[in-house]
């Protein structure tokens, strides 16, 4: 579904929204391939490769330069980003106290390392070459090139000398490849593609590399990578192989939570502040649940059952913890046995009780709400760009807000009232109207989320609207948000956004339909569109970058490093 | 009695010896005539630049003082700086031009501010204290250092490309990152390198040096992206190499006391107010260390509440009527009081840490600016600008200076060229300035 962004005061409500994508030219008739992104590693993919390569136990001890969202997403705005001059400091502590880890502490180096040096005070390129070259296929997602492993081995062995250690040496050679481009970065390699005369594909690492960062959200496994070996990877029974194994493997789960966590904006709750002294409940440790409450009910309700897409707006069904459960103020039987570490508990919503699907989760209302107050408009305005990835204009300038939300205002006592004489002001009407009719339903939950009848003194209307669609309280928002169909496209928008580290572009819109279609047969399961992105030929294919390079000068082939 | 020491023995003595002997106070020894501060290398000590961006500007009416010139009386919401009033330019009377764009609030105006225009797309340049920092910041072990007073990672500071550089929201952690163990004293006795700053130089260039001559088949766009991370790489070992060279001894160099609690980001009143007497202490610190020449301060309002209060300074903006007796909004006036005392104190901070017979502040030179110039309506003209410091004797001071219209863009050109930037014009579409501010040159 695509609007036109007319951006003017007064105009019809859907009338100001822009598409998420930007596409603005008619849509190409055959699949044109873009440039292969260049995202940086997330921080969670760091926290995540780390811990899968050296183990859970290891402390990163440093922080990470903030990600960028770029058309809803995280991962999107990955690809634009670079390194700043003290985001580099900080991966370099963050590398330096791994490599310390890894190898100066005795009890991991004997786990760790696979070799014993001939002299803990020297230089031992033998033993150094083993340890980094195993370790360095993981973390740069192909093999190194011998030139690579020699430059490492090299540089372990002057720090060897320079320090006699042997250990010091090859922790510094860890520490400066965990700073390297090719770990933060995920380089594409291209090469020829022999099904499409003149065309471009993803070499099989980087093909690896793209398939694992997509289903897993971490580097690729030692299967996947022997896979790209052994050449596996570029035939059709073989990447099918390869993606069935990933999509029965437990690590699906963890690549469909940080899809959500990215498209939900979840990241936000690092920074979430919330009045203590008005949400005294709402403490950092609920925050953290609210978050799990929801990622557990996506997973169940997507992976678990496979269910329809649609149905996480309107479902009864939820995971909670007794904390969570005091905020929603519903009785939760415990199960588990007495002192269990588990406080996670399967729970079902009354038929008539207020909450149904994510919505009306507090990751929801409570997210997207100031620190001390509920926003219909902010509310309104999420549901629009995140889960519809419509874009709603900026206020325009010189807005008149004085009568806006004065909660002293006698005559409007409710946030309804206030916001009602607002959206008098003709230049202020347009956006509201597509976007505080959706977020007014959902007054019944504070700023933390919490069930309320009353603002005021004044019992609160839940009466609204959604694109024709009209509904009286949250639960009949969740099903017009369910039957609204920009709200599956949306999801398929961001999947592929998501999968190709780039929002669409226009040359892409073949594929696009192809896959919302194939969506709404397959019922809406989301396995079915990732899997099918992931068999995709076009998913491997990229356009030849473009480059200052003179023509003569390019190479037959672009594998340099990987060969 | 300082006219009379002889420069070069004393040089001698710091250079040469572990320990210098004279006959005078320590401080004493490193004064000119001018009674300037003088390194022990004989040179007066280097300018600094600092910008301070605080979101959501001042009430219109309120701040623009009475006349224009040197005996100007500042308007109420600035009479906390009368005390600095000398040392202090304001300047009105400055507009951003959207030349058609729309306003994408509380962005557009840090983007005019800084980088002097909208960037058409993603990619832009870097803003101007990243240009001045390449000039004046080479030298020294951070080139910028960037706080933010209010939680989160937000700055206003970007180099080219799209990043932008990541704010430190943390006092704690920024103690650690300056007078951490990697920090060199500079008025320690003994001096031996470290064989392990050695090493890590070592692998760093000879595997970075490999990496560069690799054959990269990535778009232009991610080249400049990666030649970005390179630059980011050499600062690193521009960092070591710093930090494995004596460095100059400095005698107002105090190593402040390690922090005592835990001083977490926040955005509450009493939290933004403890993090930023910490971040002022911290930066005049390292200042008086020589460790920066360059620092930025983001006082971003998101978020930012009192105690108990069900908005906060920018919801107010928007959403608070005006009162009807005051004529002017209550809280938001509430928060713009506290926000310009937080940056007095801030001021007091940098003039508080001795330098030869001054202060810090005696060579420093900040530059405050803000994103609309009227929050509660989003306006962008008549834009508040103030100037705090010489410089060093790069800039004038105690003048009222009105741009009557001119780009705000005149001012960010005007410091650029103070700070020996090579730039005749600065700024995009109607945001160039093709004139400095030349009643602010010295």
């Amino acid at each position: 579904m695509r609007w036109i962004g007319l951006g003017v005061a007064g105009l019809a409500a859907v009338g100001v929204l822009l598409n998420f994508s930007g596409i603005g030219s008619a849509p190409a008739k055959a699949y044109v391939p873009p440039e292969a992104a260049m995202p940086r590693i997330t921080a969670d993919q760091y926290r995540t490769i780390i811990g899968s390569v050296f183990g859970r136990a290891i402390d990163l001890g440093g922080r990470f330069e903030p990600d960028m969202r770029l058309d809803g997403l995280l991962t999107v705005g990955a690809s634009s980003v670079s390194v700043t001059a003290a985001g580099m400091e900080q991966y370099d502590a963050m590398a330096d106290a791994i490599a310390e880890q890894v190898v100066m502490k005795v009890a991991n180096r004997d786990i760790m390392l696979p070799c014993e040096p001939a002299s803990a005070a020297a230089a031992d390129d033998a033993c150094a070459r083993q340890f980094l070259g195993a370790v360095g296929d993981l973390l740069y997602r192909r093999k190194l090139t011998e030139e690579e492993l020699q430059g490492y081995v090299d540089a372990a062995a002057s720090a060897a000398g320079t320090l006699d250690d042997f250990y010091a040496g090859v922790a510094m050679s860890l520490s400066v490849m965990l700073s390297s481009p090719d770990f933060l970065f995920r380089i594409p390699e291209l090469e020829p593609d022999p099904d499409r005369s003149g065309g471009y594909r993803l070499d099989a690492w980087s093909k690896a590399s793209r398939l694992s960062f997509f289903l897993w959200n971490t580097a690729p496994d030692r299967q996947l990578l022997q896979a790209a070996e052994s050449g596996e990877l570029n035939t059709r029974k073989g990447l099918a192989r390869q993606v069935d194994r990933m999509m029965e493997s437990p690590l699906l789960e963890q690549g469909v939570r940080a899809f959500f966590s990215d498209m939900l904006h979840f990241d936000k709750f690092e920074t979430l502040s919330k009045d203590t002294t008005i949400f005294p409940e709402l403490s950092n440790r609920e925050m953290a649940d609210a978050r799990e409450q929801t990622l557990r009910t996506l997973v169940d309700q997507l992976l678990t059952r496979k269910g329809d897409y649609r149905d996480v707006f309107t479902t009864k069904e939820t995971f909670l913890t007794p904390s969570l459960a005091s905020i929603y103020a519903v009785p939760l039987p415990y199960d588990g046995p007495n002192g269990g570490v588990e406080p996670w508990e399967r729970f079902e919503f009354p038929a008539d009780d207020p909450r149904a699907g994510i919505l009306t989760h507090i990751s929801f209302t409570a997210l997207h709400s100031p620190a001390g107050r509920s926003s219909p408009t902010d509310r309104g305005k999420a549901l629009r760009e995140i889960m519809m990835c419509q874009t709603v204009p900026p206020p325009p300038p010189d807005v008149e807000f004085s009568i806006v939300q004065d909660t002293d205002d006698p005559l409007n006592k409710t946030v309804r009232e206030r916001l009602l004489a607002h959206s008098t002001a003709p230049s202020c009407a347009g956006c509201h109207k597509i976007m505080d009719p959706m977020g007014l339903a959902l007054e019944n939950f504070d700023g933390a989320g919490e069930y309320r009848l009353v603002e005021n003194g004044v019992p609160i209307d839940t009466s609204g609207e959604l694109d024709g669609i009209h509904f009286t309280d949250p639960v009949g928002l969740g099903e017009a948000v369910r039957n609204n169909p920009a709200v599956p496209a949306c999801l398929v928008q961001r999947v592929a956004a998501y999968a190709f580290g780039q929002a669409p572009q226009a040359g892409q819109q073949p594929l696009i339909r192809k896959l919302q279609s194939d969506f709404a047969r397959s019922g809406y399961r989301l396995p079915d569109l990732m899997k099918e992105i992931a068999l995709s030929p076009e998913f491997y294919w990229a356009a030849e970058p473009s480059t200052t390079e003179p023509a003569a000068a390019k190479p037959a082939t672009l594998t340099a490093s990987a060969q | 009695m300082r006219s009379k020491i002889n420069r070069r023995d004393v040089l001698k003595g710091t250079f040469y010896g572990a320990a210098v002997s004279v006959g005078l106070p320590m401080l004493d020894c490193f004064l000119n005539t001018n009674g300037t501060a003088l390194a022990a290398t004989g040179q007066p000590l280097p300018s600094v630049f600092g910008s301070w961006f605080q979101y959501l500007g001042f009430n219109p009416g309120r701040w623009v003082p009475d006349r224009l010139g040197p005996d100007y009386t500042n308007n109420i919401e600035l009479a906390m700086f009368n005390r600095y009033k000398h040392r202090m330019n304001v300047i009105s009377g400055a507009n951003y031009f959207l030349d058609g764009r729309p306003v994408e609030t509380h962005r557009t105006g840090v983007q005019i501010a800084m980088l002097g225009g909208i960037p058409t797309g993603r990619e832009s340049g870097p803003s101007l204290d990243s240009d001045i920092a390449d000039v004046i910041g080479t030298r020294s072990r951070f080139r910028t250092i960037d706080v933010t007073g209010t939680g989160g990672q937000q700055s206003v500071s970007k180099r080219a490309g799209a990043a932008y550089n990541p704010a430190e929201p943390s006092p704690m952690a920024l103690y650690q990152r300056i007078f951490g163990p990697d920090f060199q004293d500079p008025n320690a006795a003994e001096f031996s390198p470290s064989l392990k700053v050695m090493a890590k130089q070592s692998v760093l260039s000879q595997v970075t040096e490999q990496r560069q001559k690799l054959a990269r088949h990535v778009g232009a766009t991610d080249r400049a992206r990666l030649d970005a991370y390179f630059t980011s790489v050499r600062e690193i070992e521009k960092q070591l190499a710093i930090q494995n060279q004596k460095p100059a001894p400095l005698p107002a160099c105090v190593v402040p006391p390690r922090l005592g609690e835990e001083a977490t980001p926040g955005a509450e009143v009493g939290v933004v107010e403890r993090n930023i007497d910490l971040f002022g202490s911290l930066i005049a610190h390292a200042l008086a260390c020589g460790q920066t020449r360059v620092f930025n301060v983001a006082m971003n309002t998101q978020g930012c509440h009192k105690a108990g209060s069900t908005n906060g300074w920018h919801a107010y903006t928007h959403e608070e009527p005006i009162d009807e007796e005051l004529g002017y909004q209550r809280e938001v006036t509430w928060f713009i009081l506290w926000a310009n005392n937080l940056f007095a104190d801030f001021i007091h901070k940098l003039e508080s840490m001795p330098e030869g017979d001054g202060s810090v502040l005696d060579r420093t030179f900040i530059l405050w600016q803000t994103d609309h110039g009227y929050a509660r309506t989003h306006t962008m003209d008549n834009v508040s600008i103030m100037t705090v410091g010489n410089g060093g004797g790069i800039f004038r001071t105690g003048q009222h200076i009105s741009l009557a219209g001119d780009p705000a863009a005149r001012a960010g050109l005007t410091v650029q060229q103070g700070f020996r930037v090579p730039v005749s014009s600065w700024g995009t579409l109607s945001n160039t300035a093709n004139r400095p501010i030349t009643d602010m040159l010295a």
